[in-house]
């Protein structure tokens, strides 16, 4: 019973598949899975949206959206009718055809992230040998995207606002790919069904998931760091920082294109904390091997929904960081640090079981932590803050 | 495989077209994007996935990007004359020689390897252990290389500031 509602998706597809002949069963397969992968996504994004806003204003003292149904959960159905009745206003002097393409580009490419994620057991859309690197390459075509819209806005704010998102993406993608890194190193794969089922075992009822060990914590936070500035999410929101660059890269779309944006940004935050989710949180496998009779695929929806919680939490304490503070942050901390992290990794492997390899990579980080920032901070010169033309 | 293999050599020449034809800098950008992930899909659909990743993550992620900035950075836009260069027939000899050897070399190579309808069965894990196997010392130095020129980078960036103050 327990397995039959663990597998109940892939039972449900086989069964479908079924009434098909023979040969067009793999094709109609594929294609139930890209079906459902587009309508759970947006359906999870709408609920997430009204979620946040809730969440947000429970952080800033307020109500949040509280008119349409009961206690407002109808807000994001009225937020799609009216971008989908909003007049779609482009720019005279626009340039229109990659002013269209740019948000469709986006959407799609971070939609094929979604290919090869393992979303529960036997739940991964496709099982790449090198899903990893797919992966990344989807989202490294994101950024352009992201140019295209600002560029041919026309507009100084969004183009801007695309430079410093494409600077931003740049420099925190090394660090996002450096910190998959030492998980490929220890679990010897690319593919992240085969990473997840590395992690799905069991001490006594404790998992192995590469975040409880000291070189896992590391590039757990890491990736968290690059995640929330890959996917331009405050703190490191500035590409679209309101107060100063209106709404950054698409200040000129309205309408369902600006929702295509908003969709695509959400959707990032899905895929990229369903990727930290299979790399370092055990993907669909349970977090005490006593609640492994729970079904595969709540674990991981649950785990990904912990991660979006972390962003809106973010998004609702951290202040906005300045671009100098972000580059600073990415090449003088979080680069070098990763960096020895994979260091670390490299020990962990080669050091065999056994408590040594927990004293030293721990002792290694945590001194390197320290130091680092104590270096990091001599450097600033923290004092009362001055105005130059407001006093 | 042949219908999808002329599909996407269509669609990979016709970036390549536009790159050149459009006058437009950035369209032409964006159009050589379009050829390079035709080139992507051509690896994949010969089931190199290594190369075809590689081949998006570094093409379009950064080559693409570069241009886009180079472009941006040096202020060009649309060109008031034509399109054509003064060192026009230099550029044809140049392009028309580089296809020469490319097509010779890829002629006899044809003629070289005996053929076989077999997929070649490499995956990504052997492609990594060889990389840091056999191949280490090639890998080592263009590590080298690259950190060199990572440094070069840095004094140059550093020289204009300290001219600038």
């Amino acid at each position: 019973m327990a397995s039959n509602l663990d597998q109940i998706f892939i039972l449900l597809r086989n069964w479908l598949v079924g009434f098909l002949p023979t040969a067009f069963r793999p094709a109609a397969g594929v294609l139930l899975g890209v079906v459902a992968i587009v309508c759970v996504f947006p359906g999870l994004f709408a609920l997430t949206t009204v979620f946040e806003r809730k969440g947000l204003g429970r952080m800033q003292n307020r109500l949040g959206p509280n008119r349409v149904g009961p206690f407002g959960f109808f807000q994001p159905i009225a937020d799609g009718i009216k971008s989908l009745t909003k007049e779609d206003v482009v720019p005279f002097t626009a340039n229109a055809v990659v002013h269209f393409l740019a948000p469709l580009v986006l959407v799609v490419t971070v939609f094929m992230g979604f290919a090869v994620l393992p979303m529960g057991r036997n739940m991964a859309l496709v099982d790449m040998d090198s899903g990893l690197l797919f992966f990344f390459a989807m989202g490294a075509a994101t950024e352009l995207s992201v140019f295209m819209a600002g560029w041919s806005s026309r507009n100084k704010y969004s183009l801007l606002g695309a430079m410093r998102a494409v600077a931003q993406m740049i420099s925190y993608e090394v660090v996002l790919l450096l910190s998959a890194v030492s998980v490929v190193m220890i679990s010897g794969s690319l593919s992240l069904p085969a990473i997840v089922a590395a992690q799905n075992q069991y001490s006594g009822i404790f998992p192995h998931w590469y975040v409880f060990t000291p070189w896992g914590f590391a590039s757990c936070v890491m990736f968290g760091i690059a995640a929330t500035a890959e996917t331009n999410r405050s703190p490191f929101d500035l590409p679209e920082g309101e107060s100063e660059l209106v709404a950054g890269y698409h200040t000129e779309y309205s309408g369902f294109k600006f929702a295509l944006f908003f969709l695509g940004e959400y959707l990032a935050m899905f895929s990229i904390s369903g990727l930290g989710t299979a790399l370092f949180l055990g993907g669909w496998s349970a977090p005490f091997s006593f609640l492994s009779v729970v079904p595969s695929w709540f674990w991981f929806f649950a785990k990904v929904m912990t991660a979006i919680f972390v962003f809106i939490w973010m998004r609702g304490t951290l202040p906005r960081l300045r671009q100098d503070q972000l580059m600073n942050f990415a090449w003088k901390f979080v680069l070098p640090f990763t960096l020895l992290d994979l260091l670390d990794t490299a020990l962990w492997r080669f050091l065999g079981e056994g408590w040594q390899r927990w004293v030293f990579c721990t002792a290694i980080l945590l001194v390197a932590y320290v130091a680092m920032s104590r270096i990091g901070f001599r450097r600033q010169h923290i004092g009362p803050r001055s105005y130059r033309y407001a006093d | 495989m042949t219908i999808v293999f002329y599909l996407l050599a269509a669609l990979t020449l016709a970036g390549a077209l536009a790159a050149f034809l459009l006058r437009h800098l950035i369209h032409a950008a964006l159009a050589v994007t379009v050829s390079f992930a035709g080139l992507a899909l051509l690896f994949l659909s010969l089931d190199a996935q290594f190369a075809g990743f590689a081949q998006i993550l570094i093409y379009i992620g950064a080559v693409a990007i570069l241009v886009v900035f180079a472009i941006l950075l040096t202020r060009a836009d649309i060109p008031k004359e034509g399109v054509f260069s003064r060192s026009w027939l230099v550029g044809l000899i140049i392009a028309a020689g580089v296809f020469a050897v490319l097509g010779w070399a890829v002629l006899e190579s044809i003629g070289g390897i005996p053929q076989q309808n077999l997929a070649p069965a490499i995956s990504v894990h052997d492609i990594g252990s060889a990389l840091v196997g056999r191949y280490v010392l090639p890998l080592e130095i263009v590590a080298l290389l690259l950190t060199s020129a990572t440094i070069g980078a840095v004094i140059v960036a550093m020289h204009e500031r300290e001219g600038g103050k």
